[in-house]
């Protein structure tokens, strides 16, 4: 027999998604990801695996890409948080997205989000030099580093063959 | 048609709901807004076969937040068969069915809940492993999904005899899982007598009507809502399990009810392609034209429902000999139900079939290619009928061209580059041509722009951005002034996304409202139904063609097999709009590759479960494992199609790929695997 007074834990949380500052009361179990979209109506991060195995959830957490779903909403407090929802500025699209329409960077769409903000991400990670597995001279845009570097994002509609260079014109 | 208007069909158009895409906008099925929803959470068997004693919810109902624990003692008696009559029984008939589920007001509370369910069974020996002796086989009557079940023409045992040249071997594919990016999700609302879903599903028509006779409702009483599906490849065709469970949990709770089919449920509850056990021989004469040719399929099939993948059938058609034979046998095992997967029955048998036909070409030291051309039909050979079109060798001319195969040395294993060894391959395509009745409506609105809507889903096919083309030129408008409206059941009864045929059904009946709406007297609104004419269409073959070839790389010390260069060619009629027929094309062929060298799932024969049942377990292509991919078509014209003159593209991608990769692999390697995945343990394995 179990205790009980199994309730949840609940926990005051603020964080900033997108520009927009909020405070709410979270239980401890809730993850970045289900926060987002199960509380937040931000139902652009996407749940492909919820085990940080498809990238299909990927958003940037203080700038740097992660995977929304192996993020615990609690441990994020004070965290400034962008989603897909928060990629264009004043109506216009980020340069990425209008890439992934422009060159058909999807099909069912359920890993663009993902694909978006890891890209954003990555994109930030060479621009700051960081080294990849395939770097041998200094990191640079080149479709082998975007194909080892993005490798966590899945898309079973296949469309790598388009994503890759859709970030690679928009990255450069 | 206005002589401004420039045609919209064959212009390469951004997807229509491209920015709602990029921009989080599009909603799926478990995004659609809802006040105070309840979540549901799935309990699993842990055995593969038996019966459940007990189950007891004491603990998982003390969560708080709970509301219900639903299971076969308690859940609304259904009027289903097979996977969707769901917690009706005590029976367990495979390891991860359904036994109960919890619904709470948070998806937290739902899911630690479900840990919380104890069931204890009579657990009985399980039988789980696929043979080809299994005293169990069994002919099935038909094959998926009215096939004959076998075929025979000629005197087989007479053609193999007087062969010069016989293959006589035996291909091995695995369970292979569709894994569509978006887990299986269903919002049911049961509110006034009436069931509102949000669903994923190919096919929002079918899946109300369905779903209400499982409920006995009245099918104007339930409306299933789908604008975007992420992804199905066969597996969201028909309503699954937790659909049901949905519904019975929002009836129960009177709380809309949302339930998501986790990734690793998905390996028991959304279907797969099964295993494949396939004997081909082939008989030709010294000039390589073939004399037998049989193909005979043994696969699995679950004990709650049967589903008989048609794996042999396109040996039917493909080339011509006049001694023949196709049989297809199935195994009832504990294992969850096998369903569609992209091209099934063409994908695993032209894997097999074109991996003997290359295995032809090196016994007769004929070219592959020209050995194909040499067996190229007239006519279809089992049933004399004409092809509507049939230009396999053109593709395969066109390709040869494209990717440089005039040089190839035929010669396996001599091409070496430090460790690594490399070699080409080459694989012919093909997938039916279907067309099913479907209604649509076509409307002029008050600001002079059209509406169309049709009950038609768009998985990721661009059919929205298709069928906007076609009704535009119907009426002789830019695409532009066109509104397409689908993924509603409320909408003009459509069938589901599947076969290839989702462009050439939904748009015959697009084109037809279209049409009445240009030439009638002025009525806003026309609504049509196609039956009379796709019944009363006369019987040809029809099929769609095409020729992937590839470039391998194998190393020698890891057994790494890398993949350079794939291209596709193929000749599918018109080509509505080739940015999205060049995705799903190289979308497809992506996929093969996966087969080819990547996916596969394991099943645990002690316990009878997919041992990898996640996506680190099974392994999806992904960026690294791609280079140069490219699909390229050839100008069909064919006037028995549609009236678009259309072929479906949506899995002809995947046929012969896995087979053209096998081939490079023994041009790279000399050593032929009959068995996928060619995984590095079996490149060293040799």
């Amino acid at each position: 027999m179990r205790d009980e007074s199994q309730a949840p834990v609940l926990r005051e949380l603020a964080l900033r998604v997108n520009g927009v500052e909020h405070a709410l009361t979270v239980d401890t179990r809730v993850s970045l990801l289900d926060l987002l979209r199960e509380h937040l109506d931000l139902t652009g991060a996407k749940k492909g695996c919820d085990h940080g195995q498809c990238g299909a959830c990927t958003v940037l957490i203080d700038g740097r890409r992660a995977n929304a779903c192996l993020a615990l909403a609690v441990a994020h407090y004070g965290a400034e948080i962008v989603t897909v929802e928060g990629l264009a500025e004043n109506g216009e699209l980020h340069p990425l997205q209008r890439a992934f329409i422009e060159l058909d960077a999807f099909q069912c769409g359920y890993c663009t989000p993902g694909q978006l903000c890891s890209a954003i991400g990555m994109l930030r990670e060479l621009e700051a030099g960081h080294p990849s597995a395939v770097t041998t001279d200094g990191a640079r845009l080149s479709p082998q580093e975007i194909r080892e570097r993005m490798s966590g994002n899945l898309c079973r509609c296949g469309a790598y063959a388009n994503l890759v260079p859709a970030i690679l014109g928009s990255g450069s | 048609m206005s002589v401004l208007a420039e045609r919209a069909v064959g212009r390469p158009l951004d997807r229509v709901e491209g920015e709602a895409k990029a921009t989080g906008e599009a909603l799926y099925a478990f995004e659609h807004p809802l006040d105070r929803p309840a979540y549901g959470a799935l309990v699993q068997s842990t055995i593969a076969s038996g019966e459940i004693r007990a189950l007891d919810a004491s603990d998982a109902l003390r969560v708080q937040g709970v509301l219900a624990m639903v299971s076969h003692g308690n859940a609304p008696r259904l009027q289903a068969e097979g996977e969707l009559a769901v917690l009706q029984s005590p029976r367990v008939c495979y390891r991860g069915q359904i036994v109960a589920a919890v619904v709470a007001d948070t998806l937290e509370a739902a899911r630690e809940a479900a840990q919380l369910v104890r069931v204890e069974y009579a657990e009985e020996s399980p039988d789980v492993v696929l043979r080809d002796d299994h005293p169990k086989l069994y002919r099935p009557e038909k094959v998926n999904p009215a096939f004959e079940t076998d075929t025979a023409q000629g005197d087989l045992d007479a053609g193999l005899s007087a062969a010069e040249h016989v293959v006589d071997a035996v291909y091995e594919t695995p369970a292979f899982h569709n894994n569509a990016m978006e887990p299986h999700a269903t919002i049911a609302v049961w509110a006034d007598g009436r069931l509102t879903l949000y669903d994923s599903t190919q096919g929002a028509s079918s899946a109300g009507r369905t779903i209400a006779g499982v409920f006995g409702l009245d099918p104007e009483h339930v409306r299933v809502v789908s604008p975007h599906v992420g992804g199905g490849f066969g597996s969201k065709g028909t309503p699954r399990q937790h659909a049901v469970v949905a519904v019975i949990a929002a009836m129960t709770t009177g709380r809309a009810v949302k339930l998501a089919v986790t990734r690793q449920q998905m390996f028991a509850l959304t279907g797969y392609r099964t295993p494949t056990i396939q004997r081909v021989r082939l008989g030709a004469d010294g000039d390589g034209r073939l004399l037998a040719i049989a193909h005979d399929v043994v696969e699995q099939t679950s004990t709650v429902q049967e589903f008989a993948e048609q794996t042999a059938v396109v040996t039917r058609m493909m080339y011509a000999a006049p001694n023949r034979r196709t049989t297809h046998r199935l195994v009832p095992l504990n294992v969850p139900t096998p369903s569609w997967m992209r091209a099934p029955g063409e994908c695993p048998g032209m894997f097999a079939l074109e991996s003997a036909i290359d295995e032809l070409s090196v016994a007769c030291g004929i070219d592959p290619i020209e050995l194909r051309a040499r067996n190229d039909p007239e006519v279809d050979p089992e049933n004399g009928r004409r092809f509507s079109s049939r230009n396999l060798v053109e593709c395969l001319r066109t390709g040869a061209e494209r990717f440089g195969w005039a040089d190839r040395d035929p010669a396996p294993a001599t091409r070496r580059d430090g460790r690594w060894l490399c070699g080409t391959g080459v694989a012919a395509s093909t997938y039916p041509v279907y067309r099913r009745p479907c209604r649509a409506l076509a409307r002029r609105e008050a600001d002079g722009s059209y509406l169309v809507r049709v009950a038609a889903a768009d998985i990721g096919t661009g059919a929205r951005t298709a069928l906007t083309q076609i009704a535009a030129d119907t009426l002789g408008v830019p695409p532009g002034d066109v509104r397409v409206e689908l993924g509603d059941s409320a909408f003009p009864a459509a069938p589901v996304a599947g076969g290839s045929a989702g462009t050439a059904s939904w748009g015959t009946a697009v084109v037809k409202a279209c049409r009445l709406l240009r030439d009638g007297d002025g009525e806003t609104e026309e609504s049509v139904d196609t039956r009379a004419e796709i019944e009363a269409a006369e019987q040809l073959s029809r099929h769609a063609f095409g020729a992937q070839f590839v470039e391998v790389r194998v190393d020698l010390e890891t057994g790494e097999i890398r993949v350079p260069r794939v291209l596709g060619v193929f000749a599918a009629g018109t080509i509505v709009n080739p940015k999205t027929a060049r995705s799903q094309l190289i979308g497809g062929m992506t996929m093969g590759l996966g087969m080819a060298l990547l996916e596969e799932s394991i099943l645990d024969r002690r316990f009878g479960d997919y041992l990898n049942r996640d996506l680190a377990g099974y392994h999806l292509p992904t960026y690294a494992d791609l280079d140069e991919i490219d699909a390229i078509w050839v100008e069909e014209d064919d006037p028995d199609l549609n009236p678009i003159g259309s072929k479906g593209i949506g899995e002809i991608g995947i046929v012969g790929t896995a087979a053209a990769v096998a081939n490079a692999v023994y041009h790279a390697t000399g050593r032929r695997h009959r068995r996928l995945p060619i995984t590095p343990a079996a490149v060293l394995a040799g």
